[in-house]
């Protein structure tokens, strides 16, 4: 199964570059970034506030059915091009990783298919890597690299 | 909701990683699995039909006895570890991609 969207994120470096093609026209790529309540739905998370334009800001809260807070992050935009791009600062509040420097763009590939290429610079090669990590955070121990071990010799 | 079990929930349980340790290197029955584990016998068979539902093992059928086998592919799949995170990207812009089709169309 080809992979729509793509990863780059060479070893030992504070970048990480996403890639993805939409069968969309770039105005509805572009759209689902900046108005809250489409920004809601796929991002999985509420937000609280989200000025799109330069100097703008955003602020997204996620609450568990308890009605406790799980996820809460904000940043500024720096830049802001419409259809074009945005460049923006992401932090994930209470959390080690650090302040994120995200460029978003997005490009017209035809009238119905758009390309999005995000470019995100972390503090530090530790704090991107830990963020690479999160679907991995469950607990995994020895156990897990010795397995990795035995991958490794069956490759 | 998901019909298939999620791979990173089944190896974050200690149990279902040591089973898959075992299983890694060789290919074993579900008796000799469980006589490794102070477990009951039922958890283990539980434990195996998660680590079967996603693909982790395998099942062969040899005369009475069913044989467990550890499946690479799979845990390849597992250990690349940017895996997950581009896993996590891609479900939203696939989620994206199907609302902005529906916003497209009823405007």
């Amino acid at each position: 199964m080809e992979q729509k969207t793509k990863i780059t994120a060479e070893s030992g470096k504070q970048e990480v570059v996403i890639t993805r093609e939409f069968e969309l026209p770039v105005e509805l790529l572009f759209k689902a970034h900046i108005e809250s309540d489409i920004v809601e739905k796929w991002m999985g998370t509420k937000v609280l506030q989200l000025d799109g334009k330069k100097q703008g800001g955003y602020q997204f809260e996620t609450t568990n059915p308890e009605g406790q807070v799980v996820f809460k992050a904000n940043g500024v935009i720096h830049d802001f091009a419409a259809n074009r791009k945005i460049t923006r600062t992401f932090e994930m509040e209470n959390t080690p990783f650090g302040v994120q420097l995200e460029f978003y763009e997005f490009e017209e590939l035809s009238a119905d298919t758009s390309k999005l290429h995000m470019h995100v610079l972390f503090e530090s090669v530790e704090q991107r890597d830990q963020v690479l990590q999160i679907g991995f955070s469950w607990g995994l121990n020895m156990a897990h690299d010795r397995l990795q071990d035995v991958v490794k010799k069956l490759k | 909701m998901n019909l298939r079990r999620d791979v990173f929930q089944a190896i974050a349980d200690p149990t279902r990683r040591a089973i898959l340790l075992l299983v890694a290197s060789q290919t074993m029955t579900a008796g000799s699995i469980a006589s490794n584990f102070d477990t009951a016998r039922p958890t283990v068979s539980k434990h195996l039909q998660i680590l079967i539902e996603c693909d982790l093992l395998t099942q062969e059928q040899n005369g009475r006895e069913i044989y467990y086998h550890f499946n690479p592919v799979k845990m390849k799949e597992v250990a690349d570890f940017i895996e997950p995170f581009r896993k996590m990207w891609d479900e939203r812009f696939n989620k994206l991609e199907s609302i902005m089709k529906v916003y497209k169309f009823k405007k």
